[in-house]
């Protein structure tokens, strides 16, 4: 301990103190809602005590709070590699035991795993070592980020990624067109790839308000919740088909944009947020309460699938005269033909919206949306109208939105409020904000990262949403300003684009 | 018109509108200081009442709820305490690191802290609700109709009274002690209050920890009147009394208070008149009213842009 600390700025005594602080509101902030715990009998509610619950996250926090100091205070490399494994076997510790709370007072399970069959004890040192291997190694880039900041990992990745952004996008877009052949039969791929693009193409929508037009808007499920209603409704009582129904859907969606937005958007930013808020609020209410018309909290059920362009079907009894899809190709049946076909459909969709984004980016519009974001005031002494030019932001933001709701609802065949909660807007913000507001790539990094990553690990289910959560909030202490990052407008004054982004990355 | 029936629904508007005030003057505080929405503060509230209500129980099997004025202070003192410590740590871990960055990446780090502590309360204390017996029992009858007793009950006068305290000793808080005149300043300027010697990273920590308070004592009271809470509760309570604090002009404490009270009443007359379900539907019908024509709330004042 005392070799770790020599080479210190701090005295032994203070880092005692700090961490006997820390270990003082690690216990408080867990003596209750850890320690104890509220059991439900016939007699009303009940304690149960959970002490070593509490213990382990004071020493969790202890060591996480010294492995901070270490790092802060730049003392030996191998020191902090120590200590981070050190945590990072405590917290999987404490989770372990968070899940299987049955047994308690057993040995700790770590202890257990290293001791145990042949398989844990590879898995336990496969454990310790990745960790470790990954401390020391992020402690040497620290390092060498201080001796020279130009040849710092993310900065090269960043010109990288902005020198070469067109190659990416393009290289993007041809992987994602040969994905089913790669996983042409494995069906939990093509529909955890279907979902990722669904919330691809949400964020590109809500990019467009967001990043490009600078509005915050918090209540953006609620235009994914418009489409997807209005393609089930329109389908129910009118019979009406998929490719009639999606531009119906995308209007509507973009009309309700229109009508809210036109009232709030000369509002400033955190109001509107708040008021974006309530109105996905709104729409959820009225969607559970409106019972004759939604299905209130039932939702809609049996709700039609896309034929394939309106000249085959993809079920396997068809009515007479109908034609299949596999026998207008000449192929076998097979249910994955269905997934396929949606899944190149969500993909052309969210093309479309990338396309239409960059189109629109070079056109005087979307000149103004991003002139509007970065100085209001500036662009209405030039003669921009920024209610106008907002609201068309919110109206196509929200027709991308519709689109994708369109699609959700075909996709699913069952629709309900549940699907439309603030929690959909706030993971659809998340992934614009995560991949760096504005950047197209960036979405769809963010994308997988939120979205098939929590996807993959289902088993851990409840602790899932813990996770993401934590991991919202450390991905944007890392990297506040996104995974790649902000785009910058598309044209600038006095100042090339290579000068520009060079400028930024020192 | 059916007096009795009308009293009756501003009493126990009057009652709710007491809760989101409490709520609001959190959301408030942290706005005028940092100008950001905590989006967790909701969250702060639910652990608010967790707290109060594991106290209590702690207080029965210690066998000391027979004593009831011990109980409570038990309970506010407690639950006041560690939940403030929430409201610490929250600064601490989501907010303190981002302060200079940009606007959005707070607004998601807060929305990130917010589902983690909903989850950490639904994992640690399981998603079924939480059943508290009432406390304080009985009340008065303030006048008998034929079809109607107007009803205000001892816990009401309890909540309506004990904010009204806690709304003068805070404003008392924030006019006259030296660590108000620290708030106030940095309100209007951190980087000049910082250069005359205040502590800006301890003001901003004790706003945390004073609004996280004054949830606490909302989410006992509610624990206390309704008699359930689950880890959900957080949420709505959380956007309603930002609505609250909007609506009365964020930044000013009145104001939250006023907003809350509002949005109580409206919600309670709502539900008492027309229909029960579409009482969210009405309160933020009337935030988005009151934001076209008086964008800086009630009691707020305008602000001028400037270059």
């Amino acid at each position: 301990m005392s070799a770790l600390i020599t080479s210190s700025r701090i005295s032994g005594a203070e880092i005692v103190k700090e961490l006997a602080f820390f270990a003082v509101i690690a216990l408080l902030m867990s003596v209750m809602i850890l320690g104890v715990e509220t059991v439900d009998r016939p007699t009303g509610l009940e304690l149960a005590v959970r002490w070593d619950l509490v213990i382990t996250a004071i020493i969790s926090t202890i060591i996480g709070r010294l492995a901070l100091i270490i790092r802060r205070e730049h003392i030996s490399r191998i020191g902090q590699a120590v200590l981070i494994t050190v945590a990072a076997v405590a917290v999987f510790e404490m989770f372990v035991r968070f899940r299987e709370m049955d047994d308690r007072w057993a040995s700790p399970v770590f202890i257990d795993m290293a001791f145990g069959s042949v398989t844990s004890i590879v898995l336990a040192i496969a454990f310790i070592a990745i960790v470790f291997a990954i401390a020391y190694f992020s402690m040497k880039k620290v390092a060498a980020e201080e001796e020279e900041s130009g040849s710092n990992l993310s900065a090269k990745i960043q010109l990288a990624y902005r020198t070469n952004t067109k190659k990416i996008g393009a290289l993007g877009i041809v992987f994602f067109i040969i994905f089913p052949f790669l996983f042409g039969e494995n069906r939990s791929a093509i529909d955890l790839a279907t979902l990722v693009m669904i919330y691809i193409m949400l964020g590109w929508g809500l990019n467009i308000v967001v990043g490009l037009a600078g509005l915050l808007d918090l209540g953006y499920v609620a235009f994914y919740a418009v489409g997807a209603y209005s393609y089930a409704l329109l389908s129910q009582h009118f019979d009406l088909s998929f490719w009639l129904c999606l531009p119906l859907a995308g209007i509507f969606a973009a009309s309700f944009g229109i009508i809210l937005g036109f009232p709030v958007l000369r509002l400033r930013g955190d109001y509107l947020a708040i008021v974006t808020l309530g109105f996905g609020e709104i729409i959820r209410v009225v969607l559970i309460n409106w019972y004759d018309l939604t299905g209130g909290p039932d939702g809609i059920s049996s709700i039609e699938r896309p034929s394939f362009f309106g000249l085959a079907e993809f079920d396997r009894r068809l009515p007479e005269g109908v034609m299949g899809f596999n026998e207008l190709f000449g192929l076998d049946y097979s249910t994955m033909h269905r997934l396929i076909f949606l899944y190149y459909l969500i993909l052309v969709l969210a093309l479309v919206t990338a396309f239409v984004t960059v189109r629109l980016r070079k056109l005087p519009i979307g000149r103004a949306w991003e002139a509007l974001r970065e100085d209001e005031i500036a662009c209405r002494s030039l003669g921009i109208n920024p209610t106008n030019t907002k609201l068309s932001a919110f109206a196509i933001g929200a027709m991308f939105g519709g689109f994708a709701g369109a699609f959700f609802a075909t996709r699913q065949g069952f629709i309900s409020p549940e699907s439309f909660t603030f929690l959909e807007s706030a993971v659809i913000l998340a992934i614009v904000v995560l991949g760096g507001m504005g950047s197209q790539i960036g979405v769809v990094l963010a994308a997988i990262v939120m979205i098939g990553f929590p996807e993959m690990f289902r088993e851990l289910a409840e602790y899932r949403m813990l996770i993401f959560g934590a991991g919202m909030v450390a991905i944007m202490l890392w990297r506040p300003r996104g995974l790649l990052s902000f785009r910058d407008p598309t044209i600038l004054l006095n100042m090339s684009k290579k000068e520009k982004v060079a400028g930024e990355v020192k | 018109m059916d007096w009795a029936y009308f009293l009756q629904q501003l009493i126990n508007g009057l009652t709710l509108g007491a809760i989101y005030g409490l709520i609001a003057i959190g959301y408030t505080m942290v706005y005028g200081i940092i100008g950001m929405i905590n989006f967790a503060h909701g969250e702060i509230y639910m652990l608010g009442a967790f707290h109060s209500l594991i106290t209590f129980l702690i207080c029965q099997a210690a066998g000391i709820s027979g004593i009831l004025p011990l109980t409570l202070l038990l309970m506010l003192f407690v639950s006041m305490v560690l939940t403030s410590i929430y409201g610490w740590g929250v600064e601490r871990i989501a907010y303190r690191p981002l302060r200079g960055s940009f606007r959005l990446a707070a607004l998601i780090s807060a929305i990130g802290m917010s589902i983690f502590l909903q989850n950490f309360v639904q994992i640690s204390q399981g998603a079924r609700v939480k059943p508290m017996q009432p406390l304080i029992e009985g009340g008065i009858t303030l006048m008998e109709s034929p079809n109607f007793n107007v009803q205000l009950s001892y816990m009401q006068i309890v909540i309506i009274v004990l904010t009204f305290v806690l709304m003068v000793v805070f404003s008392t808080l924030i006019a006259k002690t030296s660590l108000g005149r620290a708030q106030r300043a940095c309100e209007q300027d951190r980087t000049m209050a910082g250069l005359l010697g205040v502590n800006v990273d301890r003001t901003i920590s004790t706003t945390f920890v004073m609004g996280a308070a004054l949830a606490a004592v909302a989410g006992m009271m509610v624990t206390l009147y309704y008699g359930v809470i689950d880890f959900y509760i957080g949420f709505l309570a959380g956007v309603k009394a930002f609505t609250a604090a909007v609506l009365g002009g964020i930044g000013s404490l009145p104001g939250a208070m006023l907003g809350g009270l509002l949005i109580g009443l409206i919600e309670a007359f709502w539900s008492g008149y027309l229909t029960i379900e579409y009482k969210d539907v009405a309160t933020f019908g009337i935030l988005v009213l009151v934001l076209i024509f008086r964008p800086w709330g009630l009691l707020g004042k305008p602000e001028v842009e400037k270059v």
